[in-house]
């Protein structure tokens, strides 16, 4: 297996063809990390807003006498 | 005794549990198949006597049109079992699989889209291939608009379940299409019969790249079905206790 272009140059150029292949690339790997980024930033606001959830029911516990 | 399996799965807890060390081990293997087989793919095959290097769009476009008709099969079995058997977990994989999906089919189109320019001389052609996947396209759009349509989550989940299996319809059309109609759009390169109209040092960076989506994917279903899990059992008490295990590790 060897590379098969004479020099970074080249490699990026493609004969020509380098425009369309970075862009296929490019969107690619921008669709891959979105999928992989956004569950990880869902669960995070879902776990913020939860804490956000259980103090106020433990502050309306509190309110109503529930905890001393 | 042999059925249990199948009951538990119905259960989001036992699911979310059983999951939670699986998905260090696929996001390494996902990560390094891909990035190997993008490096391979683009630096060390040969390039195409015929299309030159344009043809190393291949090494994403395959691989995402790959995933798109699976996860819509994922997407369709899920609601079907979740029909029948009246089962909340699959409902709530169908519900994570429709925008996965949509982005994947979306990627196939643009790549496609973007190989087409310097190898058929346009952007865009109406051709049966490219119609049923943007087709395709639209169901999973469909399914993501159909699931916020209702108020109540049963309605939505059901509808939602009975679309999926109506299109279904379209996966034996795409499949299909370059054979049935003369189109542009080449014929499949991989072959599971008979013999690959590709060279080895092509297929196999191009093999490497699929089980890396396949991985990929299930890691990033995966990911979305326990957020879904977390949202549709946030009353229950395991759901408040691992909030305040995250909690107390801050």
């Amino acid at each position: 297996m060897k590379f098969q272009f004479e020099s970074i140059a080249d490699f990026i150029a493609m004969n020509g063809h380098g425009p369309y292949v970075w862009a296929s690339y490019a969107i690619t790997f921008a669709v891959l990390v979105f999928l992989l980024v956004s569950p990880l930033l869902q669960k995070k606001a879902f776990v913020k807003q939860q804490q956000k959830q259980q103090k106020l029911a433990q502050a309306s516990d509190i309110a109503s006498g529930s905890i001393e | 005794m042999a059925w249990q399996w199948f009951h538990r799965l119905g259960s989001p807890r036992w699911f979310y549990e059983k999951t939670t060390p699986w998905l260090p081990w696929l996001a390494t293997l996902s990560i390094a198949l891909i990035v190997t087989a993008a490096v391979w793919g683009l630096a060390f095959a040969p390039a195409d006597f015929k299309q030159g290097n344009s043809y190393r769009i291949i090494y994403i476009h395959v691989p995402a049109a790959f995933l798109a008709l699976a996860g819509y099969y994922i997407m369709a079995i899920s609601g079907a079992v979740g029909l029948i058997w009246k089962m909340k977990l699959p409902f709530m994989v169908m519900k994570s699989a429709a925008p996965i999906g949509a982005l994947l089919t979306f990627v196939s189109l643009v790549t496609g889209s973007i190989w087409g320019k310097p190898t058929w001389g346009t952007w865009w052609e109406w051709d049966a291939r490219i119609t049923s996947m943007l087709i395709l396209f639209f169901l999973y759009l469909g399914m993501i608009a159909l699931q916020q349509a209702f108020q109540h989550r049963d309605t939505a989940d059901k509808a939602s379940a009975v679309l999926a299996l109506v299109g279904m319809v379209n996966i034996p059309i795409i499949y299909k299409s370059v054979d049935w109609w003369n189109t542009l759009h080449q014929p499949a390169t991989i072959k599971f019969t008979s013999k690959s109209s590709i060279d080895p040092s092509m297929l196999y960076p191009l093999l490497m790249m699929v089980i890396g989506f396949y991985c990929f994917y299930a890691l990033v279903l995966l990911l979305n079905t326990r957020v879904e899990i977390l949202r549709r059992e946030n009353r229950t008490q395991w759901v408040n206790d691992l909030v305040s295990a995250i909690n107390k590790r801050a």
